[in-house]
């Protein structure tokens, strides 16, 4: 698999990175090169295979439905650029 | 009930997605609380706000609950399932991804039985579930003018949610309604969400498309997003038919789109088409390790389920008597099954006339007062007293209604009520044996009439004695009494 310049464009709005025309070839070029080595999954001999969730063999711990965070607004939102009545202020998103 | 009609030669094809958040204290990647109702972000932890370097931890109480749901359904619990990441950037994401379960979703398959129509007309429905997964919910964006700027709450970031997708096999917005209902009340029996669909705890997306009659090849589907009550869901489903329809008639064709319903306008509105659909290349989340059940916990949560539903029903008619009807009535909601079962605890009480009360005053006046059987003013205890006294004669049921309104009015004990207003019901012989006779002596021209072949006259009798008792008469012996003296002699 190999991919085009609108494909890459169209990849790259969805991760909201902006390249640049001189900048996209080398980067188209770049991505190809992971792609072949993705494509190795393709191997027949992988067909019977389970596909794995997870590269380590372990299974998910659980935690007690219990609440243990206490209430850290202030340490937490020190950080937003902008907030008022507790709420982080973000620019106008319109659904 | 709508009594809406799908235009003639057509027929619609919905399926459902249900969104339950979970009733469990702490989010599912997060020792943050999920109680509703706090301060803006006082229950968003570094986890809930996706700060680099934090791990979700997953909460045993959310898979116990989704697994109590799959249980009730009969669906089969996955032995193995696990989380993937959906990505899309929003403000009220902070990890521009949520986690949720693609591929292998925690229950698979299940089906519930849902009834539409009264008495002869009364159906019964199969429909299928496909799937329902684990995934957390967004934190709410607030558009209000903070000097132009949107505000974000992230106390609802990472509460915990299950996706409930059905088959689409419903075929008319009744169906809809009362397969989303009977969701709703698996739920609120299971304990597993608390189903308050005005704060969002309980959120229904219906996919709804239409075909001619016969075909059997799905048409273009239209999803109409986040509806909020089961009456705006029929309206929204009823409305999206007639759209298409109209647009198929006239020429025109369906365009698989995403719509917002609003009940202001009683339309659905277009919110985008699936040419900008977006794309959320899933992928598997690596901060999560698959999720192993094994048989011996599953059989302890099995143990938990309670009497649900479609049990309860059935037992209220071969235990109780009661019509297919009122049972389903009565068992609809967990609250009103409580109720009615906290009435019935009573030695002595008669579940027929339980169940007349419960579905005929108290559902009036909480439907007056709109309130939730929850928080009726009349509790359980004061209208099993009140059933007593007519049961024992003391009250008829009319003088019973005065009581119930007094109680509802201002509380108080049904004796002290009772006592109070003079409401007791007279059941002597004698006192009514006298009041009869002084309405038969004062009306010599009706008795002649009624003697004569007049039996409609008997009514006029009836409501003689009842007014010289002030209402107050045992209408059973001034019947008997009546019959006796216009009769008898």
């Amino acid at each position: 698999m190999s991919l085009t310049n609108d494909q890459l464009q169209a990849v790259a709005h969805l991760a909201r990175i902006a390249v640049e025309p001189d900048w996209a070839e080398a980067l188209r070029s770049d991505i190809n090169g992971i792609l072949e080595q993705a494509d190795r999954l393709d191997d027949p001999r992988l067909n019977d295979l389970e596909p794995m969730a997870h590269p380590l063999d372990q299974v998910q711990r659980l935690r007690p439905d219990e609440v243990t965070e206490t209430d850290d607004r202030e340490t937490l939102m020190a950080a937003a650029p902008a907030q008022e009545n507790g709420l982080f202020l973000v620019p106008k998103v319109i659904e | 009930m709508s009594d809406y009609v799908i235009p003639s030669g057509w027929e619609a094809v919905i399926g459902l997605e249900i969104h339950a958040q979970l009733a469990t204290r702490s989010k599912i990647f997060s020792g943050a609380s999920t109680a509703f109702g706090a301060e803006p972000n006082a229950q968003a932890c570094a986890v809930d706000l996706g700060l680099p370097g934090v791990l979700p931890v997953l909460n045993e109480g959310a898979v116990r609950m989704a697994s109590l749901f799959g249980l009730a359904i009969d669906a089969e619990i996955s032995r193995v399932s696990s989380f993937d990441r959906k990505n899309y950037f929003y403000p009220d994401l902070p990890k521009g991804y949520q986690t949720t379960q693609l591929a292998r979703p925690i229950v698979v398959g299940g089906q519930v039985t849902i009834t539409t129509g009264e008495g002869k007309q009364a159906r019964e429905h199969t429909i299928n579930v496909t799937r329902a997964h684990l995934e957390e919910d967004a934190g709410k964006s607030l558009h209000e003018d903070f000097h132009g700027m949107t505000g974000i709450d992230l106390n609802r970031a990472g509460t915990p949610l299950i996706e409930i997708v059905s088959e689409p096999d419903m075929r008319t917005p009744e169906q809809a309604v009362a397969y989303a209902r009977k969701i709703h009340a698996i739920v609120q029996y299971l304990g597993i969400c608390d189903g308050n669909m005005q704060e969002g705890s309980f959120r229904v997306d219906a996919n709804v498309s239409v075909r001619p009659e016969g075909e059997t090849a799905f048409g273009t589907r239209a999803e109409i997003k986040n509806v909020n009550s089961f009456r705006f869901l029929q309206r929204a489903i009823e409305f999206e038919i007639e759209r298409q329809v109209d647009l198929l008639e006239t020429g025109g064709e369906v365009v698989q789109c995403t719509r917002l319903y609003d009940p202001d306008r009683d339309e659905t509105r277009l919110m985008r088409t699936k040419e900008d659909a977006d794309d959320y290349r899933y992928f598997p989340c690596p901060d999560l390790l698959p999720v192993v059940l094994d048989e011996a916990t599953i059989k302890s949560w099995r143990a938990q389920l309670p009497e649900l539903p479609d049990a309860k029903a059935g037992r209220y008619q071969s235990e109780y008597g009661l019509s297919a009807y009122d049972a389903g009535v009565l068992t609809a909601s967990r609250a009103t099954a409580e109720y009615f079962e906290a009435v019935i605890a009573r030695d002595g009480a008669d579940p027929k006339l339980a169940a007349n009360w419960v579905m005929g005053e108290v559902a009036a006046l909480l439907n007056r007062l709109e309130l939730e059987i929850g928080d009726c003013p009349v509790p359980a205890d004061k209208l099993a007293d009140l059933l007593e006294r007519i049961g024992d004669g003391t009250l008829s049921n009319k003088l019973g209604r005065e009581v119930f309104e007094a109680l509802a009015e201002e509380g108080g004990s049904v004796d002290a009520i009772i006592e109070a207003r003079g409401l007791k019901q007279i059941s002597d012989t004698g006192a009514i044996e006298a009041m009869v006779d002084e309405v038969i002596a004062a009306n010599p021209g009706q008795v002649e009439a009624y003697r004569g072949g007049k039996d409609k006259l008997f009514g006029f009798f009836v409501g003689q004695v009842m007014k010289a008792a002030k209402g107050k008469a045992n209408p059973q012996a001034v019947n008997e009494v009546l019959k006796r003296r216009l009769d008898g002699d």
